[in-house]
C-alpha cells in the first residue's frame, strides 16, 4: 500500500479500468524516511498556531503531527506558519533534529498513477454556526459546538479530559444540548436532510460529561425535535441515559442568551404544552450536523461525478457506492450523512466494486518475499545479543544508555550488547544481521521503543538472517519509561536494567515458533436467497470465487417480493427480477432452494456443512459463508389488528393497494401507527423502516387523492439521512402529525362503517377522535428465529435475536466466529440499498480470505500440555469454542481424556492458561514459565556474574 | 510506613489496552511514578492466579492487572 500524503488530485482522464490521476504532492519539509517522531522539532519550534484538530481550542506548532495517532507518524511543517518559510529565518527544529529529517529544500512534486478504479472517500465538514446570529455562537463564550465539546471531554484535547468551560476555565455544572443545528432546515440553512449522527453523539457526550463530573446540582439537558436512534443497539443507548437521568427536552430554545453574570448561557423555549420557560446552563453544546466537504464540487469538477442536491455525491439504490461516472466510487459521508458502522461497512463495499472491475488484473503487480531457510537453533544452549536504543536523545537523554549496556552484559546467556542511536535504523538492521552472525546469536533483546509498533521490523530482520521471528523480545524504555520519567534519570535508569534483565528472562526462555499453515477452500457458503444474500452471492461469484446458496423457501428474493419501490422512489421488482436471473443464470452460482443447513464443523478456511434439499442431505464445503437469514415483518398484537378487515400492517397495505386501486382512491381518512411492537420492552429497539415507509406510503395516498385526511400517530419520526425530504414533503401535502406517549397509546374501535381512533394530542392538550376507513400499522422487524444456526456455527446473537458483528465500528460485516460474514436484515433491519451494501461488503470481506490458497494463522495459540488430565474446566471458559474434550489411550493402554484445541479458531487470549490448575494448558510465547520469569526478573536482582 | 516507601509494583497489563495505554502515556509525556514493572499479556484473563501470588510471594508490594 502506498499511502500519498499532502497530496490533492488535480487531473483524472481515462475511463474504467485504465485511469491516469495526476497527484500534486505538497512538500512535507521532513524526510518520512529518517522522522523517528521524537518530537523535538515541535519542542524547539518558536511559532505557535491555532490547533485545527482541537478546533483551535489550543496551540499548535508551525512543525506538528495533526493528532497522536496519525498515520504515518511523521512531522511535517506548516508552510503557511512556519517562520523560516516565510520570513527566511529560525530553522530552529533543523538544528535540533537528531535524525536529520528537516529538509527545507523539499518540493512540490507531480506524481501520476495509472490506476482501474478509484475510489473517493473525504468525509464531510461539520456545520458552521458562526454566520447565524440567533445561536450566539462565537458572541456567547460558553456556547460551543459539538466537536469543540468533543475535544474539551476527550483525554487527549486541550484540557486534558477535565472539562472546562471556556468562559473562565471553571467546571461546568449544568449543560445544555441543541438538536439539530444545520441538520433538518431548509429556513436558516439548505440543510433540508437529517444528519443521522447528532442525537447519537448527543446522547453519547452526556453520558461521557456525567461520568466526568462529580457533585451536586449537575444537569445535560437534550432539546430535541425527534430523537433519531435507529441503529443497531441505540435505542437502549438512549433509554440509558433516560434512566441515568439525562435530560430530555422536546423543545427547540427560540432564544439563545449570555447568562446573568455574563456567563453561561441563558435559554428561552416554548414546551410542546405552550408553556414558556427561561433556563439557565453553563454552557451550551451545539449539536452542528454534517455538510459536504467544502471543496466537495471541485472534487466533482475533477472526478467528474455528479453531486445529489445537497452537494453530497450522486448515486442509486441498488449501486449504493458506485458514482455516476464509471469505475469511480464513494464512501463515508460524501455519500451521505452516516455514522462510523455504516462507513466502515461502505468501504468495503467500495472495495467489491473496485476489486469486481479490476478481477482480471488481480495479483499481477503483487509479489510475495522469501526467506532463507530457518536455522535450527533448538539444540543451542541461549545466546542473547542486547541491542539497547538511545533513539536519538529520546532515551539517552534520560536514561544512561551506556550504564544499561554495561550492565546488560553481565546478565546470564548474554554474549553480546551493543548501544544504537537508533536501533530502528535500516543500517542497524544491517548490524544486527551480522552480529547474529558473527556471535552465533540465537536470540536477540532489543531495549528501545514499544513491541507494539517495533516488533514486526525486528521479527523481518531475524527471518532475514534465517532465525525464527519469535526469537526477539522488547523492552519499552521509551514509551513506558524515558519519556514518563523524564524528571527521574536515575530511577529511570535502573528500572531499564529492571526490564533489560526481565526481556533477557524470557528471552532465554523462548523457543521458535510456527505459524500454522492452512490451505483455504476457495469456495463460499451463502445462506439466504433474499436481496442481500443473492448481492453477496453475485459478488463472491463475479470473483471466480464458486458459491453455494442456500434458500429455505422455493423460490429467492425474500421479503423485496413484498416491497414497492426504493426510499428514492425507484421500483423494487424489475431490480428483483433482474438479480434473480443473474444468480441463476451464473456459472459459479449453485442454487440449492427447500434447503436448509443441518451441520456446520470446521474453522476458517474450512468448513463441512450437511445441507438438506428436498429431503436428501448432502455435503457442502467451503472456505467462508455469508450470513444473509432475512428477518420479516412482526404480526400485530394490538390495535384491534385481526379483528377488522382494515386493519393492516405496511405490507399487507401495500398489497391491498396494488389490487384495490379504487377503494384506496375513494377513502376519506387513513391513520397510521407507528412504532407498532417496536421500543416497548418485548421489542426495545427501532425498526429502522417504518418511519420511512410510512412516508411513502402517505405519499403515495395523496398524490392519489389529494382530499384524503391523513392521519401519522408517531413516537419519534425517524427520517434519518436524506429520507428527511420525504417526512417534509408528507406535510407539505398536509399529512397530519399526531404525537403519542407509549404510556398512552392509541386505541382503536372498528365499526361497521369504519374505524374510530382515539388519541391524546400534546399540542392541543385533549383527546381526539379520528375516524378512518383504513388503519396502517407500522409493524416491528422482527428476526427469523436463528437459535440453530447460532447454535451450529457458535456466533453471536443480541438480547432481540438479531446476530452480531464482530465489532461494529472495526468489523461491522464479520462476524465473531473467523470466516464468517453477516448482511441484511438478520443483522439489524435495514431499508434495501443498506442490505446490497452490507451484503457487496460482506463478500468483498469473505472474497479476502478465498482469494488465498493458504493462510497463515498467528503463532500466539494455546497448546496442550501433558498435564492435561481432561478435566474440562478450560472448555466452558474458551470464549472462542476453540476447545473441545478427546478420548485417547495411554501408554498402558488405558482410555484417558484430555483436551484438543483448534489453533483456527483460537486468539492466544490464554482464559483456559489461566482457568487450569494443572498447567495443562498454556499458550505459546506466554507460557506461566515465561511470565513467571519476568516476575521474578523484575523482583530480584541476580547475582552479578 | 516510612515516608520513603518504594513499592514494588508488578503490573500485568493486556497488550490491546493498558499495554497500548502505556504507550500513549508516554506519547503524552505523562509524568508518573517509576514503580511499577510491567509484563505484557496478550489477555488479562490469561494471568493465573499464581502468578499473583508467586509474585507476592518473591517480594511485590503490590500487583496490579490492567485489562
Amino acid at each position: 500500500m502506498n499511502l500519498l500524503t499532502l497530496s490533492e488530485v488535480v487531473g483524472v482522464s481515462g475511463r474504467e479500468g485504465n485511469f491516469t490521476v495526476t497527484v500534486k504532492q505538497h512538500p512535507r519539509y521532513i524526510d518520512m524516511d529518517k522522522c523517528i517522531a521524537c518530537g523535538l522539532c515541535a519542542e524547539k519550534c518558536p511559532k505557535k498556531v491555532e490547533d485545527e484538530f482541537n478546533m483551535g481550542l489550543n496551540k499548535r506548532k508551525a512543525v506538528y503531527i495533526k493528532y497522536g495517532q496519525s498515520v504515518p507518524l511523521k512531522y511535517a511543517i506548516d508552510p503557511a506558519h512556519c517562520i523560516y518559510l516565510t520570513r527566511g529565518k529560525c530553522r530552529a527544529c533543523e538544528k535540533f533534529c537528531p535524525t536529520g529529517a528537516i529538509n527545507f529544500d523539499d518540493k512540490e512534486k507531480i506524481v501520476t498513477l495509472q490506476v482501474g478504479a478509484v475510489i473517493l472517500a473525504p468525509g464531510y465538514k461539520p456545520f458552521d454556526p458562526s454566520p447565524y446570529d440567533f445561536y450566539g455562537y462565537k458572541k456567547i463564550g460558553d456556547v460551543v459546538t459539538s466537536l469543540e465539546y468533543e475535544r474539551l471531554l476527550s483525554a487527549s484535547g486541550p484540557c486534558m479530559g477535565h472539562l472546562k468551560r471556556p468562559s473562565d476555565n471553571r467546571e461546568p455544572r449544568r449543560i445544555a444540548w441543541i438538536q439539530c443545528v444545520g441538520s433538518r432546515s431548509t429556513n436558516r440553512c439548505t440543510n433540508a436532510y437529517c444528519s443521522s449522527v447528532c442525537c447519537m453523539y448527543a446522547i453519547k457526550q452526556a453520558l461521557v460529561t456525567a461520568e466526568h463530573l462529580t457533585g451536586d446540582g449537575l444537569q445535560q439537558s437534550i432539546f430535541y425535535m425527534d430523537i433519531r436512534s435507529p441503529g443497531k443497539e441505540f435505542e437502549r443507548f438512549y433509554e440509558d441515559a433516560r434512566a441515568k437521568g439525562v435530560n430530555f427536552v422536546r423543545a427547540r430554545p427560540h432564544s439563545i442568551d449570555p447568562g446573568p453574570d455574563g456567563h453561561g448561557v441563558r435559554l428561552r423555549y416554548t414546551t410542546e404544552a405552550g408553556e414558556t420557560l427561561v433556563e439557565d446552563f453553563d454552557m451550551t453544546v451545539l449539536s452542528v450536523g454534517l455538510e459536504a466537504p467544502a471543496d466537495a464540487r471541485q472534487i466533482a469538477d475533477t472526478f467528474g461525478i455528479t453531486l445529489d442536491e445537497f452537494g453530497f455525491a450522486r448515486t442509486e439504490a441498488f449501486a449504493p457506492v458506485s458514482s455516476t461516472r464509471p469505475g469511480v466510487f464513494v464512501t463515508g459521508a460524501f455519500q451521505g450523512p452516516k455514522a462510523i458502522p455504516r462507513s466502515v461497512a461502505e468501504a468495503s463495499t467500495a472495495a467489491a466494486e473496485a476489486a469486481h472491475l479490476l478481477i482480471d488484473a488481480r495479483g499481477t503487480l503483487t509479489h510475495e518475499k522469501t526467506y532463507p531457510a530457518e536455522r535450527d537453533v533448538s539444540g543451542e544452549a541461549a545466546r542473547i545479543g542486547v541491542f539497547v536504543c538511545s533513539c536519538g536523545i529520546n532515551i539517552a537523554g534520560v536514561v544512561d544508555v551506556k550504564a544499561v549496556a554495561a550492565y546488560a552484559a553481565t546478565l546470564p546467556n548474554v554474549v553480546f550488547v551493543d548501544n544504537n542511536l537508533f536501533t530502528c535504523s535500516a543500517d542497524t538492521q544491517v548490524l544486527i544481521a551480522k552480529k547474529i552472525a558473527e556471535h552465533g546469536l540465537n536470540r536477540i533483546v532489543v531495549a528501545a521503543c514499544t513491541p507494539r509498533t517495533h516488533e514486526p521490523l525486528f521479527q523481518e530482520t531475524l527471518k532475514e538472517t534465517g532465525l525464527n521471528a519469535y526469537l526477539i523480545e522488547m523492552a519499552n524504555i521509551r514509551n513506558q519509561n524515558a519519556w514518563v520519567h523524564q524528571k527521574m534519570p536515575e530511577r529511570a535508569t535502573e528500572k531499564a536494567k529492571d526490564q533489560v534483565r526481565m526481556a533477557v528472562a524470557k528471552a532465554s526462555r523462548m523457543a521458535p515458533l510456527d505459524r500454522l499453515r492452512v490451505a483455504v477452500n476457495q469456495k463460499a457458503l451463502v445462506i439466504g436467497g433474499g436481496v442481500a444474500g443473492m448481492t453477496a452471492a453475485l459478488t463472491l461469484a463475479d470473483q471466480k470465487i464458486p458459491v453455494v446458496l442456500l434458500e429455505s423457501s422455493g423460490r429467492l428474493g425474500g421479503n423485496a417480493w413484498r416491497l414497492t419501490d426504493t426510499d428514492t422512489g425507484v421500483p423494487i421488482r424489475p431490480m428483483l427480477e433482474d438479480l434473480i436471473g443473474q444468480v441463476e443464470g451464473h456459472p459459479e452460482i449453485r442454487v440449492m432452494k427447500n434447503a436448509r443447513l443441518k451441520t456446520a464443523v470446521g474453522s476458517v478456511g474450512n468448513f463441512v456443512s450437511q445441507i438438506e434439499v428436498d429431503g436428501q442431505t448432502l455435503a457442502v464445503t467451503y472456505g467462508a459463508a455469508v450470513v444473509a437469514v432475512g428477518a420479516r415483518e412482526a404480526v400485530p398484537e394490538e390495535y384491534s389488528y385481526g379483528e377488522s378487515d382494515r386493519v393492516m400492517t405496511h405490507l399487507e397495505f401495500d398489497a391491498f393497494a396494488d389490487g384495490h386501486g379504487v377503494e384506496i382512491k375513494q377513502a376519506s381518512s387513513v391513520v397510521f401507527i407507528q412504532c407498532v411492537g417496536s421500543r416497548e420492552p418485548k421489542r426495545p429497539y427501532c425498526s429502522r423502516v417504518c418511519c420511512t415507509h410510512t412516508m411513502k406510503s402517505a405519499i403515495r395516498l395523496k398524490t392519489l387523492n389529494p382530499d384524503v385526511q391523513i392521519y401519522v400517530l408517531y413516537r419519534d419520526i425517524r427520517t434519518y439521512g436524506k429520507r428527511e425530504v420525504l417526512y417534509q414533503k408528507a406535510r407539505e401535502l398536509g399529512v397530519i402529525f399526531i404525537r403519542y406517549e407509549v404510556e398512552s397509546k392509541p386505541s382503536v374501535r372498528p365499526e361497521a362503517s369504519g374505524l374510530t381512533v382515539s388519541v391524546f394530542d400534546p399540542i392541543l392538550q385533549r383527546p381526539l377522535e379520528l375516524s378512518a376507513d383504513y388503519l396502517v400499522l407500522a409493524a416491528a422487524v422482527e428476526p427469523n428465529d436463528d437459535r440453530q444456526l447460532v447454535e451450529l456455527y457458535k456466533c453471536g446473537q443480541n438480547e432481540d435475536g438479531f446476530l452480531n458483528e464482530a465489532h461494529p465500528k472495526l468489523r461491522p460485516v464479520d462476524m465473531s466466529v473467523d470466516g464468517l460474514f453477516v448482511a441484511g436484515l438478520c443483522n439489524y433491519p435495514k431499508p434495501v440499498d443498506e442490505s446490497i451494501a452490507q451484503a457487496k461488503a460482506a463478500a468483498a470481506r469473505a472474497a479476502v480470505l478465498l482469494a488465498r490458497h493458504e493462510m497463515h494463522l498467528d503463532a500466539i495459540k494455546s497448546f496442550v500440555t501433558a498435564d492435561c488430565d481432561g478435566c474440562a474446566l478450560c472448555v466452558d471458559v474458551c470464549p472462542y469454542r476453540a476447545i473441545s474434550l478427546e478420548e485417547f489411550q495411554d501408554a498402558d493402554g488405558h482410555p484417558r481424556k484430555r483436551i484438543k484445541t483448534d489453533p483456527a479458531l483460537c486468539k492466544g487470549c490464554g482464559l483456559c492458561m489461566a482457568t487450569c490448575p494443572k498447567g495443562g494448558v498454556l499458550v505459546h510465547g506466554f507460557t506461566l514459565e515465561q511470565i513467571g520469569a519476568q516476575v521474578e526478573a523484575a523482583l530480584k536482582v541476580p547475582k552479578v556474574s | 510506613m516510612a515516608d520513603n516507601f518504594e513499592p514494588a509494583i508488578i503490573g500485568f497489563l493486556c497488550n490491546w489496552c493498558a499495554y497500548a495505554g502505556g504507550d500513549l502515556a508516554g506519547v503524552s509525556r505523562l509524568q508518573y511514578p517509576p514503580n511499577m514493572r510491567a509484563v505484557r499479556v496478550m489477555c488479562s484473563g490469561m494471568v493465573h492466579p499464581d502468578l499473583v501470588v508467586g509474585a507476592l510471594r518473591k517480594g511485590a508490594d503490590g500487583v496490579i492487572v490492567m485489562g
